[in-house]
């Protein structure tokens, strides 16, 4: 318990703790984010002051505000998580639930909790990881591999264009992203509480899971499991991939680069685009 | 289990009956043979609109209708998973891959019964894009796009769970996964009934599984030859 004491007043210094957590000895794996380890029961203490009154004392996400919140705070005990590296059905790696914390969930009740310490958020981390035998039987999935950026030409642009066809990603997020598709209306996450697709063009153009190019690319390769979205990974070649962010950049009301491309090229071209939707539209 | 007990079960009385029949000269293995029936008042099977999937809806000259509950003449039950919970000799899984496709916008079979560790193929079958989302929560969840003409999803699942399996996109397509730690089992047809085959003579649990309906044991001794087990599931309309 001293040095348990200890570890928190470590954690509150800043200081870097690089020795394992106690937890490691139960045969969970150690929590480590860059050069930081993290410690489970530090996190449980901080846990109670920070997260429990939405993710609830059991981890389940059901705090006493939960109710009242929508989407529903993260249930840890089901080690289902949307924002990941790895791939679909695999268990995170520590520093995706790093970011996570840090960065919140845009759109939704999570905020950012970049203003605790940095070794504050890697305990929380540990101890979020406690909820769930998983993290004992399995450890995290192996990251998926996001080779270089390709440049973000009109080619680029009208071939992610086709695949946004091809793929029916507009079957939910709509012909132009809106988030309006024709089965948008039925969705349910995998707990059966309603869900919508990402609408491209509301006025908060993050991704819940990130804001960079590198970020779009995981969403759509790894999915967002525990919710409809699925892995593309089978299906989307790497630079194809590439592709298909550099487009559904141009649905954003950002000032992007491949947003300046295509409003350069648009205007000239506009009557030889197919109409994206039903049939051979978006060719 | 995502479903709750709507119903209560009734276990038919004195159903572990031997039939103790023995052909020629060596014993035949035991079976486990019954019916699967229901009283009171299922949910009624729906006429499915997929308007939404020209594709689909062309393939089909009657309306598919919803499989939550498939009743036949007699109150028979069709989809049961019958299948040993207990006394069985554990069995390494079959290197054959349970097959399943997605064929009109339906998942066929609509419960698929394999073992875990069996390898698991998913076909899409389909002129459009499905997703294949099954919802487990023992095994890890995880959720595949399949376009038309791409090869086959291969998974398995390590342990034992009914997974509700459905496609995002055409909200539905519904369908399980019936992931057993037995290679004895049986899946009710329209007339209800199921035969276990191929079980040395002792004593079995066997459990009824109904995605509505939840689940039934009763207690079978099996001897050479042909032992009764019948199950009754009490339905209510919702």
């Amino acid at each position: 318990m001293s040095r348990n004491l200890f570890l928190v007043c470590a954690a509150g210094l800043g200081l870097l703790i690089s020795s394992a957590a106690p937890l490691a000895a139960q045969g969970q794996s150690a929590t480590r984010v860059g050069s930081m380890t993290g410690d489970a029961e530090a996190g449980r203490q901080q846990y109670r002051r920070y997260c429990i009154g939405c993710h609830g004392p059991a981890g389940d996400g059901n705090g006493e505000n939960a109710m009242w919140i929508d989407p529903k705070p993260r249930d840890f005990t089901a080690a289902t998580f949307k924002c990941r590296s790895t791939p679909t059905g695999t268990l995170p790696t520590d520093e995706d639930l790093y970011h996570a914390v840090s960065r919140g969930f845009v759109t939704t009740n999570m905020p950012s909790w970049e203003p605790l310490p940095r070794q504050t958020r890697v305990d929380l981390v540990a101890y979020i990881k406690t909820f769930s035998a998983r993290w004992k039987t399995q450890g995290s999935g192996t990251p998926i591999t996001v080779p270089p950026e390709t440049p973000s030409s009109i080619e680029s642009i009208l071939h992610g264009r086709e695949l946004f066809q091809k793929m029916e990603c507009w079957k939910c997020h709509g012909p132009a992203g809106h988030g309006d598709g024709p089965s948008a209306s039925t969705l349910t996450d995998s707990k059966d509480n309603p869900i919508r697709p990402y609408n491209f063009a509301a006025g908060v153009a993050r991704f819940k899971c990130g804001a960079t190019n590198q970020d779009l690319y995981r969403i759509f390769m790894t999915g967002v499991d525990g919710t409809p979205m699925p892995s593309f990974a089978d299906n989307i070649q790497p630079n194809d991939a590439w592709d298909l962010v550099h487009f559904l950049r141009t649905l954003q009301p950002l000032e992007t680069p491949e947003a300046a491309v295509w409003q350069a090229w648009l205007p000239a071209h506009a009557s030889e685009l197919k109409p994206i939707g039903p049939g051979e539209g978006g060719q | 289990m995502r479903t709750t007990s709507l119903v209560s079960l009734v276990l038919l009385a004195g159903a572990a009956t031997t039939m103790g029949a023995t052909f020629g000269s060596k014993p035949a293995a035991g079976s486990i043979a019954g019916t699967v029936t229901f009283t009171g008042t299922p949910p009624k099977m729906r006429p499915i609109d997929m308007s939404k999937e020209p594709s689909c809806a062309s393939q089909h000259a009657t309306p598919v209708m919803t499989e939550t509950v498939v009743t036949g003449a007699g109150n028979t039950v069709e989809n049961v998973v019958v299948y040993i919970s207990a006394g069985d000799q554990p069995s390494p899984a079959p290197t054959t891959p349970a097959r399943y496709d997605q064929k009109g916008c339906q998942y066929l079979p609509h419960v698929a019964v394999f073992q875990a560790g069996q390898p698991l193929e998913i076909y899409n079958d389909d002129q459009t894009s499905h997703n294949i989302h099954p919802l487990a929560t023992v095994n890890a969840e995880w959720n595949k796009s399949q376009p038309p003409g791409t090869p086959p999803i291969k998974a398995s699942y390590d342990k034992p769970e009914f997974i509700a399996v459905k496609c995002n996109v055409h909200p539905w397509m519904h369908g399980y996964f019936a992931v057993l730690g037995t290679s004895h089992f049986a899946v009710t047809g329209g007339d209800g009934k199921f035969s276990i085959s191929g079980l040395a003579p002792g004593k079995y649990t066997v459990t009824a599984w109904h995605e509505k309906f939840g689940t039934a044991t009763q207690e079978v001794t099996v001897a050479a030859g042909e032992a009764a087990a019948n199950f009754v599931f009490k339905a209510l309309p919702y």
